[in-house]
């Protein structure tokens, strides 16, 4: 997968510690600031439309084949929004973004990402860069609110499979932040839908990755591509 | 697939240019996504706003107008509209009398209406909301989105636009439609499966000689694939599945739906069948409609919805309408 635009050696960047041991700054310490959110979102967006047809495909076998095309025309007016004024602090840019996304995707997904994103711009508050750790504290508050707004918990086969493991696992490292949402999106395919348009399906739902949890992954991956 | 339009991207705003052009009556915000009835908001009146996803046609758009809704708000194809619509059309059908939010009962669209509600009320409207869930396919729990809404929407948009249009109340109003969809069930049968334009290829595969059994109006596969039935066979099947929920106890109101696709010469056939089955069941049909009316782009099939009428929901379906796709009366 290509990187992340923008300026590689930005020193705000996270360093992952996958490697233990290996003598490199602890994650905890990283200063993530604005420009860090503004490269993850940009990497976020272009892997949302390099994969829009994956995310349809999984959305046609249990729901109703849109979830590609609406995520991508939200982070398409998410790239617009802050390409025109970008916001100068972390907590700022993830509320933009969340505002953007309700504003334009429509669907289930357009209030469940932008209360994700929103509540968790909002746990940020205005400060000028944050740790890992207080990241992994402001995506389990978003994760939360996702779960209030959508009556929705782990194992019903919805975004929450990959975003909880993956808010947790961020204490620990980037890297493995990754591997949970990815682990969490696969644990979905036995599963059977209880939330949303797929739970009309009932046993039908079962060996299907649900669409959410799959843009969920999309999510946690490109953060971790831009700690790299 | 073969279909009339010039790219997928403008399917939704090119729709809406059109039903702009061929009623005048209405106020057609095509860049925002916004249908208003040309002379809201109506003093003392109940604005009644409806909306969700393109695909549907003529729900929601095509019911805007005199005795309906007085705005509707139209997503993408198959996708719930934005909260910025809802609550754009809120502010534009206020009269002071309060606003109707009909939502039908899909993850999407009570999210979205739920968030507008909120924007709404800061703005100081005064907003109710009622959910339409009739379809029976879906079973009902705690632990799914529940029911589906779908052809009883036309029913209770009617109902309690008539009563706004006689000048009731909003608690009033909201009491109407509450008890319309309360008494109103549904069930739906593909022949074919839909193909959306932004994906160009049908959302399920359904082999010719099999049919799909309690589907929903959005290409989402049903429950259960049978061996192709006859008219009176699916008539037999829809039927029995509206009444094992609903048990009228007088006459109803009964919509015989088409999907899209389907002839309306075969949906008359298939609609005596249905009455057929109700008169062998002992209930009386009050009135029918029988038409496209809560659609699902291109696909072929039917639904059934019944109501169970009463004497105020009689005379509220035969009261004045006047909108691009039902009117009598005026």
């Amino acid at each position: 997968m290509p990187g992340p635009a923008g300026d590689g050696g930005a020193a705000s960047a996270g360093r992952d510690d996958a490697h233990k041991g290996a003598d490199v700054p602890r994650d905890a310490d990283a200063v993530l600031d604005a420009e860090f959110f503004l490269r993850w979102m940009d990497a976020l967006a272009r892997a949302v439309d390099r994969e829009a047809a994956r995310l349809t495909e999984l959305d046609a076998a249990i729901g109703d084949a849109d979830h590609g095309a609406n995520m991508r025309r939200g982070f398409a007016a998410v790239t617009a929004a802050l390409g025109k004024d970008a916001p100068d602090t972390p907590g700022a840019v993830l509320m933009l973004t969340g505002r953007r996304l309700i504003s334009t995707v429509g669907g289930a997904s357009g209030p469940l990402y932008g209360t994700l994103l929103r509540r968790a711009g909002k746990a940020l508050g205005d400060e000028a860069a944050v740790s890992r750790a207080q990241l992994a504290e402001a995506l389990r508050a978003g994760t939360a609110a996702v779960a209030r707004l959508g009556g929705a918990k782990a194992g019903d086969k919805t975004m929450l499979d990959a975003l909880e493991p993956a808010a947790a696992a961020l204490e620990e490292s980037f890297a493995a932040a990754r591997q949970a949402a990815e682990d969490g999106a696969a644990a979905t395919v036995p599963m059977l839908a209880r939330k949303g348009r797929a739970s009309y399906l009932g046993e039908r739902s079962i060996g299907h990755r649900d669409p959410g949890a799959a843009s969920s992954a999309l999510l946690i991956g490109t953060l971790e591509e831009t700690a790299r | 697939m073969r279909m009339l339009i010039n790219v997928p991207e403008t399917v939704v705003a090119d729709g809406l240019r059109g039903l702009a052009a061929a009623h005048p009556g209405l106020n057609v915000d095509v860049e925002r996504r916004v249908v208003v009835r040309g002379d809201a908001p109506v003093a003392g009146k109940v604005g009644l706003v409806s909306g969700g996803g393109s695909g549907h046609e003529p729900l929601h758009g095509g019911f805007v107008g005199v005795g309906m809704l007085s705005a509707a708000c139209p997503g993408e194809v198959f996708t719930s509209p934005v909260p910025d619509q809802m609550a754009r059309a809120a502010a534009a059908v206020d009269s002071g009398a309060g606003v109707l939010f009909v939502v039908k009962n899909y993850t999407g669209d009570v999210l979205n209406f739920d968030m507008a509600q909120e924007l709404a009320e800061d703005e100081g409207v005064r907003v109710a909301r009622v959910l339409v869930d009739d379809d029976v396919a879906v079973r009902d729990s705690l632990y799914t989105a529940g029911r589906r809404g779908t052809g009883a929407t036309l029913f209770v948009e009617k109902a309690a636009g008539a009563a706004a249009e006689e000048g009731a109340p909003l608690e009033r109003v909201e009491a109407v439609a509450r008890r319309v969809g309360e008494r109103s069930r549904s069930f739906g049968v593909a022949l074919g499966a839909v193909t959306t334009p932004a994906k160009g290829t049908p959302t399920f595969d359904l082999p010719s000689g099999e049919l799909e059994l309690g589907i929903g109006i959005h290409g989402e596969p049903g429950r259960e694939r049978r061996p192709m039935m006859t008219s009176r066979e699916i008539a037999d099947f829809t039927v029995e599945a509206v009444l094992n929920d609903l048990r009228p106890s007088g006459p109803v109101l009964a919509l015989v739906n088409g999907m899209g696709a389907t002839p309306l010469l075969e949906l008359y056939g298939f609609s005596a069948e249905v009455h057929r089955v109700l008169a062998e069941r002992g209930v009386p049909v009050a009135r029918t409609l029988v038409g496209n009316y809560v659609t699902s782009l291109d696909m072929a099939g039917c639904s059934v919805t019944l109501c169970e009428a009463d004497e105020e929901i009689l005379r509220l379906w035969d009261a004045p309408v006047e909108t691009p796709a039902l009117r009598w009366g005026r």
